[in-house]
């Protein structure tokens, strides 16, 4: 494959040919902010936050990192004063009409916005414009849409387009009356939207966010990567944990099956794990009533009980059904304990159903 | 896809497809309903549930007819042509068509759209083998994937999409009553002994039985004890008032689960078990990618992993099982499995590992079959029709076929308490095709009355083309209206799976006064 020689930040990198000026800053460990650029969708180069100062041969000029591809010989300049000047003007621009409170970080969302803000000085308004022009979208079951906190960035509309492939969210209007919409300005009930939360997985500000959040919004403590609990196509995911609780499960990109996306199930499915009907101890049931008890009790009576039947019956009187909700190592253990401690091949799981 | 509504069951693989449609790729979809993917497909062969055979038969026949098979993969890698060659002769395309109930010229053509197809993928779930001929209708497919070289390549192969998160896992570790870990044989004396000699007692020469036949098994008294670890038999077997009968009659149920279940209510202990985000340990997917599931927040008051409880009940039972974490547990696993015995914990990192990994060094296995069979060559099966146990008559004139719905989840223990999804669909609802619609007067939003052989339900109406006429759909995921209560417990004589997918049904629009929501033939629940 050809490969390209670059100079970025004075640092040298040798990338094949058709490499974007971002995939290759970010191989020699530059980072160029960017907003509208998300890794799982093409480039569109609508926020110019990704400018950068690119020189080859006589050719000198400000391109957009994410879209433009490196040329061999190429130098590259990613941080002068000028485009640091630049970033911050598009910056503010784009919070003259941003929600105050999404930017004081009062709502305890993440947002790309506000982070950038943030680094980059912008903390009161210079150009103000009317907030809360939109009314919230909450006919969906699953997702709120709050235009107010949108920056038309366009990731929802192609991850919608792109990775779902259901073409619901588009741009509509023009100009200044350009915004987030199923076609039509139908709400989003009403479309074929399939409540994946796509959208909400590549949105930068929580304009698109969890319309039933397993908790109120604050930074996770940790994040743990872990798999899907639902069918068979094994989407890795990430736990977000505040506390005691999964705060939030948001997608994780790199997940060889699923590389970012879930669906409905995936994406919203995780209130059974905080529910407060969860069985939290053993139940005996006694003359028909359900009593509490120890896990020494309840254990005791099970061994003996199957103890009772197999000395009586032997070991074929006796069958265990495992899961296919458990683990690898729990279907072994369950069907050893079938096989070398009850004595008996009666095991089985529900592939059958 | 045979019997796969993709974009509802496995949303993710359904992606996948629907961006290679995208990219120009071709598309056969059978199934009896006009599911997304069925409504994009350049074919969709609606066939009448139970018929796959014929249909896929009359296909064999076409590709055989027109000269449109793989020669040299055939002669270099499988036997038994001239079985097939005699018994799909008597399939030819329009008597095929007929028996399926399609249109000969889709026949046609999907057969030589999939011969022409280079690579050609199937996949399939249980639309396919919950029937008396599931593993028929799977041996048919393969012969489809044989006679054109669709095998151990790229973009190729028989596909079972797994519908549970780890199905695929349970299977391979020995969840079955036939085989241990890695599908080694019960029956073969070397195999005992090695599991013998690593677990330190003598182990069960006889086959043990399937959970269809547990149920039959408690009924008749031969079994008296039964321990069921996350699962709901009761919304999920066929024939429910026969499941619920027999569990009743059990005389000692344990469930181990996070909920009180169906199945639960009818325990005599109850023990909590912790969901996956409580634990560590792996999940095989449907590709045989065996991931790393962590442990991520405290477990709930008491309650414990599986493993934790059965190592315990082992102990107090006199043969204890100690193990210092699941790294361990694995470890074993794979001492004892050869195509997991190159796996570890340290490997399963990031993408983890597509099994058979037969050593520590080797890099796990993405596609099956590339240079040869586990039994040397491919045998290609001459496969005759069998109509399905339950066929319509005067009494119970339609079919009705059970699925799932893309926002539930098996018998919503874990969708139904998510107040998204479950606003999603919080209510099953009849998929009826309009002409039968008009005929008993019913419109979308009614409630109707579903009787079977076995039992009664009454739910809201839907009135789709999704449905051919005589055919209705119900989705099994409901405690109120429970589809389950009208399935036919009819099993494949090898597989032992009930045939879900056909049973002989009478539409009524109920009374106003009359009986509401289920009930069972006898008039029991």
């Amino acid at each position: 494959m050809a490969e390209c020689s670059v100079f970025i930040d004075g640092k040298a990198a040798l990338v094949p040919t058709g490499t974007t000026i971002l995939q290759a800053a970010g191989a020699v460990g530059i980072s160029i902010p960017t907003l509208c650029h998300h890794p799982n969708l093409p480039p569109i180069g609508v926020c110019r936050l990704c400018i950068v100062d690119v020189e080859v041969g006589d050719f000198h000029k400000q391109v957009a990192a994410c879209h433009a591809e490196v040329q061999d010989g190429m130098t590259v300049r990613t941080a002068t004063p000028e485009l640091e000047r630049a970033r911050r003007f598009a910056l503010e621009l784009q919070v003259a009409d941003h929600p105050s409170e999404c930017l004081d970080g009062e709502t305890g969302e993440p947002c790309e916005l506000r982070d950038l803000a943030r680094r980059y000085g912008v903390t009161k308004r210079r150009f103000m414009e009317d907030e809360a022009r939109y009314p919230l979208d909450e006919s969906s079951p699953v997702v709120t849409i709050d235009l107010n906190r949108c920056i038309l960035c366009r990731r929802c509309t192609r991850a919608c387009s792109l990775v779902q492939g259901q073409d619901i969210l588009w741009i509509m209007g023009r100009g200044d009356e350009s915004r987030v919409s199923p076609a039509l300005s139908l709400p989003l009930r009403d479309t074929a939207c399939v409540s994946c939360g796509q959208c909400l997985a590549h949105c930068p500000t929580g304009a698109i966010r969890d319309k039933h959040p397993l908790r109120p919004p604050v930074r996770p403590e940790a994040v743990v990567t872990s798999v899907c609990p639902y069918c068979g196509c094994g989407c890795q995911l990430d736990l977000n944990v505040s506390g005691e609780q999964i705060l939030r499960v948001t997608s994780n990109f790199d997940g060889p099956a699923n590389r970012g996306s879930l669906c409905a199930k995936g994406r919203f499915g995780y209130h059974f794990v905080e529910s407060p009907d969860r069985l939290t101890r053993p139940r005996i049931r006694r003359d028909g009533r359900w009593e509490e008890a120890s896990w020494d009790e309840a254990l005791d009576l099970v061994a003996t009980r199957l103890r009772e039947i197999r000395d009586r019956h032997g070991p074929d009187a006796l069958a265990v059904l495992s899961s296919a909700k458990a683990t690898n190592e729990e279907n072994y253990l369950i069907q050893k304990f079938a096989r070398a401690v009850l004595g008996t091949n009666n095991v089985d799981h529900c592939a059958r159903l | 896809m045979v019997g796969s509504n993709t974009t509802e069951q496995h949303p993710i693989i359904g992606i996948e497809m629907k961006k290679a449609l995208r990219a120009g790729a071709a598309l056969i979809v059978a199934d009896p309903r006009r599911t997304e993917l069925a409504g994009l497909a350049q074919f969709h062969l609606a066939l009448r549930p139970g018929t796959d055979i014929a249909l896929l038969n009359g296909m064999a026949h076409v590709i055989l007819a027109e000269g449109l098979w793989d020669r040299e993969f055939v002669a270099a890698r499988t036997e038994g042509l001239e079985e097939l060659k005699a018994t799909v002769e008597a399939y030819p395309p329009a008597l095929a068509a007929e028996i399926a109930g399609v249109p000969v010229e889709s026949l046609v053509g999907a057969a030589r759209a999939y011969a022409a197809a280079k690579p050609a993928a199937i996949f399939y779930t249980m639309g396919l083998t919950q029937h008396v001929t599931g593993h028929l209708n799977v041996l048919c497919l393969a012969n489809l994937a044989l006679l054109t070289g669709n095998l151990g390549k790229p973009g190729a192969g028989v596909n079972p999409l797994r519908g549970q998160n780890n199905v695929q896992g349970a299977s391979d570790m020995g969840a079955l009553p036939n085989v241990l870990p890695g599908y080694q044989q019960v029956h073969d004396p070397e195999t005992r002994k090695k599991f013998e000699a690593a677990w330190g007692v003598p182990l069960p020469v006889a086959s043990g039985i399937t959970v269809m036949e547990m149920v039959d098994a408690i009924a008749s008294g031969r079994l008296r004890g039964l321990y069921v670890i996350g699962e709901n038999p009761m919304l999920t077997d066929p024939d429910l008032c026969h499941t619920r009968e027999a569990l009743g009659r059990a005389e000692f149920l344990v469930v181990q689960d996070l909920f009180m279940t169906e199945t639960a209510a009818l325990a005599q202990v109850v023990l909590p078990a912790v969901s996956f985000a409580e634990k560590d340990g792996t999940f095989t997917n449907t590709e045989r990618r065996i991931q790393r599931i962590r442990r991520a927040i405290p477990r709930k008051g008491a309650a414990r992993p599986d493993g934790e409880i059965i190592c315990d009940l082992s102990a107090r039972l006199g043969h204890p099982m100690v193990y210092r974490s699941q790294a361990e547990v694995m470890d074993e696993i794979a001492r004892l499995t050869p195509s997991y015995r190159g796996v570890s914990y340290a490997r399963l990192e990031g993408e983890g590992l597509q099994w058979p990994c037969p050593t520590p060094d080797h890099p796990g296995t993405p596609i099956l079959h590339v240079t040869g069979f586990p039994r040397g060559r491919a045998r290609l099966h001459g496969v005759n029709y069998i109509p399905p146990d339950e066929r319509p008559d005067a009494e119970f004139p339609m079919v009705l076929t059970t699925g799932r719905v893309l926002h539930q989840y098996h018998s919503r223990t874990m969708t139904g308490r998510s107040p998204g999804l479950d606003a999603l669909r919080p209510e099953p609802e009849v998929e009826i095709n309009p002409q039968d619609a008009e005929r008993l007067g019913i419109r979308s939003g009614d409630r109707v009355r579903l009787v079977s052989r076995r039992g009664m339900v009454e739910v809201n109406a839907s009135v789709t083309e999704r449905v051919a006429p005589g055919l209705v759909f119900l989705p099994f995921h409901y405690a109120q209206g429970a589809a389950n209560l009208l399935t036919n417990p009819a099993l494949d004589p090898v597989a032992r799976i009930p045939e879900l997918k056909v049973c002989a049904v009478r539409l009524e629009v109920p009374a106003r006064s009359g009986r509401s929501g289920q009930a069972c033939r006898d008039g029991g629940l």
